[in-house]
Parts: C-alpha cells; structure tokens; sequence
C-alpha cells in the first residue's frame, strides 16, 4: 500500500535515550489517580434517585396511569405500535436509507401489551367476579369492538377534567373502565410491579415489560424533565443531579439537536449511521487520505517535541 | 543451529522464541526512553492506564457485595462514587491521550495497529461506562434504557442487546466488556512496547542525518 512505501519514519531505538523509570512512573500514577478518585468521591458522592415503580407511578399520577393502561389495552400505546424487536406493526421500523435494519432483526422480544401489561396481570390475580366478568367480555368482543371500545374511552378521559377516571361522561366503553380501574387498584397495591415481572419462574432480571408500560406514560418523561434528561436537553448523556454524566455521547447527543436529524421520522437510525461511519472513521485514521495529513498541518506536534525541533533544526 | 535444536521445545518452545523475538525483555521493560520523548503530553497515557486500575478495582470491590448493596449501605455508597469518579478520569485521560496520540500521527512507522487497538479501545470503553449506567437500578437507569432502546432498536441491535434486560446488561458490564477492553488493553500496550515511542515528525534517525552532513560538502562541490 501507498501510504506504508511512504512512510519513511525511522525506528525509535535509532536515536539517543535517556534513563526512563517506567514501573515507578505507573506506581506514580496509580497512587495520584486514587488519591483523586477518593477526593473526588468524598467530596462529590455520586447521584442515586429512587426508580419509578409502577406502584408510585398509580399512586402520584393515576389518571396517566388509567390513560396509558387503556392505550395498551387498545393497542394504541407506543409500545404496542413500536414494531420490531417487540410486534409485528405494518409500517413501524426506522431505515436507514434503504436498509431496514429495524425490521430485519425481527421480533426476537415479543411484547403484547394488552395481554402481557393488562389482561394476564388481571386473570392471575384474585379479582371480584365483576372484574371477571368485564375480562370475559373484552376476551369474547369482536377485535373492531375492543378498538371502540378503548377509542371512545380515550377520547372521555381526555375530555375529562384532570384525565379523572371518576369524572367521565356516560358512553359505550365496553368493559374497559371496570378493566382499568381494576388494574390501577392492583398497581396502587404493588403487585402490578410484581405481576410485570412474573413471567413463569421465582427469580427474575428481565425488567422489559416494566419498563416499557413505565416509558409509555406521561410521569417518566415529566420527571426527567424536571432533572433536565429528556432529548432537547442533550438526552442520556447527562445524569440526575450536578454530575457530569456520560460526556463523551456529546457527539452522540449532538445530532438529535440538528436538522436532519431531529426533525427524522429515522432519526434514530440515521444517528447510529452517522456514528458508526464516524467511529469506524476514527479506527481508520491512519488509512485515510487528507484526515492522516491533519497531524503535519496543524502543527500541534511542534509543541508537544519543542525540545526535539529546537536542538534539531 | 541444528534442525532438532530449532525445534527444541515443540510448540511451547516455539511460541517462547517468538515471543522473545518480538518482545525480548529489554523491550518490554525497558530502563530508557529516547531523548525525544519530553513531554506532559506522554503522561496521560499511563494516567489513563493508572484509572483503569482503578476502574477495575472499585468495580470489583462493588461486584464482591452484588449490585444492590450500594443502595443500602453508606460503604457501598462511597465505593459505588469511587467506581464513578474513576471512570469520569479514565474516560478524560484517555481522550487527552487520543488527542495527544492524533496530533503526534503516532501510527506512523508500522504502528497503525497500536492506534486501532487504541481507538477501539476507546469505543469499547464508551460501552461499558453506557452498560454500567443501565445497571445502577436507579431512575438514571430506567430513563437511559428506555430512551437509548430506540437507537439499538432503529439498526437492529436492540434484538440481540436488550438494553432493558438488567441481567443482560450486568453480565456484559461486569464480564464481556472489561474482558474486550482488557484484552485490548494489554495487546495495546504489547504494541507500544514493541514499536516503542512515535519519533517525532519528520525526524531523521541520526545515523542518517550524520551521514547526510558528512556526505553534505561532497554534494556542493560537486554542484559548484
């Protein structure tokens, strides 16, 4: 290759040296980094708010909880439209040019919202027959009439004041208000949070379904709001509190913040494009014509081997 | 040497002569460095290297009492914000480093694989702090899942790498990527040792320039 013929940098070992202590310089250093690292932490601490549960979710805001529970009982929700990895949704999925990736993993972590947020919570619980009752008459309704159903009382709760279940005008809601109200008095309880994760065995570390109703509401997005983490307010790299967060996803982050990007029905997708060809950009330095050339141009180097150029030319 | 002595040892001594041939001991630990190398610039590498430790350390000390102990307990507490802090200075000292290292164009003179060993180092590093934020079981968690499923989901990684599978997360936090970044790590450092320190541009090995003066009046007279 080109750039190997010309490269004519001699071997390092050709030049004269000087004594180089290299164990003590890392002994050095490893104790000056921990001396820091134990300041740092004794000053500073490190942030650890409390995680929404689901019952602190019913409890602080339960007219987004019953809106939410109704979107993913009528399969409106967010999650259940998302498409893979999660569903099968027609017309879901980002691309990225012409590649759907999204779609092309598949759904390898399937989510039914209504079944696995609302309807299985309810059957496994000791419910009032009333409760049965309204369940077996959703499992028995025509698809066309859940989907009224959950429509119309949507549209009611948003219509009501403060999204109050208790305050909603008369209307053909099916089952769905007896539904909903059933499923907030189990997550006000608890159990809802327990249910979420009992997916057939005791022990458990798989908090997809939790997350997901949690991330379909209003109060999740409204607290990280309120601690400056939503995606207008530079997203994920920040972190609860005074701490510095993960600043090196600033590049990352940055793009959300521009046009195309931002304004992207793919933005997403074409973020992880942009930064993978920038990353594999970044592995590739040396190959890249021009971007190898930087280093010369700048000038930089002449600082960093001042001593080296002065005695030299 | 003999044919039966060139295969002393069989494979063990087969891989032992290599070795040394690529990195005899002078090389690997050496007791100098060329005079050119002068610099604060050189110091974050090994800044870098020194957080690492550290990094690995504290994460350690929090992997011994499992991942909720820090939660509950003011010692967990200071050792989960000794974890923190030493990630926050290895992640500044290596970036100076990349700087440093990019403006030095160190991957000159057979050493473009110490930068990519380097550079993915980096990506490797980016990786982990983002799996160690999902695992904290707190509401920085919850929101970094949730929101960073979309970007994994939208290419198709999110399939494989489900972001909010706090046990999946733990388990590559905690063994598949420091496992990646340690391995890189030493293969980095073998590299550095082996080439040794980037000369400056445009040097000239000073056998070479030696000649090039000696040889230097020859050439006038013979253009004069």
């Amino acid at each position: 290759m080109k750039w190997r013929t010309a490269d004519t940098t001699p071997e390092s070992s050709s030049f004269p040296t000087r004594p180089y202590d290299l164990v003590k310089e890392v002994t050095i250093a490893l104790v000056v980094v921990a001396l820091l690292t134990v300041g740092l932490a004794a000053v500073f601490s490190s942030p650890d708010d409390r995680p929404v549960t689901v019952a602190s979710w019913s409890r602080a805001d339960p007219a987004d909880f019953t809106a939410t529970a109704v979107t993913e009982l009528g399969g409106t929700s967010t999650s259940a439209q998302y498409g893979a990895p999660y569903n099968h949704t027609p017309g879901a999925g980002q691309k990225l040019g012409p590649l759907g990736l999204q779609n092309a993993a598949g759904v390898r972590i399937p989510v039914d919202t209504a079944r696995d947020f609302v309807l299985r919570p309810l059957s496994s619980s000791p419910e009032p027959a009333s409760v049965t009752a309204a369940l077996s008459t959703w499992n028995a309704a025509p698809a066309a009439k859940q989907q009224s159903w959950t429509s119309a009382y949507t549209d009611a709760l948003g219509k009501a004041p403060d999204g109050d279940p208790a305050k909603v005008a008369p209307g053909d809601y099916g089952p769905v208000p007896t539904i909903s109200t059933a499923l907030l008095d189990l997550a006000r309880s608890g159990s809802l949070d327990g249910q979420l994760l009992a997916e057939g065995g005791f022990y458990q570390s798989d908090y997809t379904h939790p997350l997901l109703f949690l991330a379909d509401g209003s109060y999740l997005p409204g607290l990280a709001d309120a601690q400056h983490l939503t995606g207008s307010q530079w997203g994920m790299m920040n972190e609860t509190g005074n701490y510095p967060g993960q600043a090196w996803l600033w590049l990352y982050t940055f793009w959300y913040q521009i046009d195309p990007f931002k304004s992207s029905h793919n933005a997403d997708a074409l973020v992880w494009g942009t930064m993978a060809l920038l990353s594999l950009g970044l592995v590739l330095v040396p190959f890249i014509p021009g971007v190898r050339s930087i280093p010369r141009w700048t000038r930089v180097h002449r600082l960093i081997w001042r001593d080296y150029y002065r005695s030299h030319h | 040497m003999s044919d039966t002595g060139a295969r002393a040892g069989g494979w063990t001594g087969a891989v032992r002569r290599r070795a040394v041939r690529a990195l005899p001991p002078e090389k690997l630990l050496p007791d100098t460095q060329p005079s050119y190398m002068a610099s604060w610039i050189y110091i974050f590498g090994v800044l870098t290297l020194a957080s690492l430790l550290v990094v690995l350390a504290t994460g350690g000390l929090l992997a011994l009492e499992g991942p909720g102990w820090w939660h509950v307990s003011a010692t967990g507490k200071y050792v989960n914000s000794l974890h923190l802090w030493s990630v926050e200075l290895f992640m500044f000292f290596m970036v100076v480093h990349l700087w440093g290292k990019f403006f030095m164009a160190a991957w000159r003179g057979r050493r473009a694989m110490t930068w990519i060993t380097g550079a993915v180092a980096f990506l490797s590093s980016v990786g982990t702090a983002f799996t160690g934020y999902l695992v904290q079981q707190n509401f920085d968690s919850q929101w970094i899942s949730t929101q960073a499923k979309d970007g994994l989901n939208s290419v198709g990684i999110g399939a494989y790498f489900n972001v909010l599978n706090f046990g999946q997360m733990l388990m590559w936090h905690i063994v598949v990527l420091p496992l990646v970044l340690g391995l890189l790590t030493v293969w980095h450092l073998l590299l550095v040792r082996r080439r040794g320190i980037v000369p400056p541009i445009d040097a000239t090995a000073p056998q070479a320039q030696a000649q090039a003066q000696a040889s230097a009046p020859a050439v006038e007279e013979e253009q004069s």
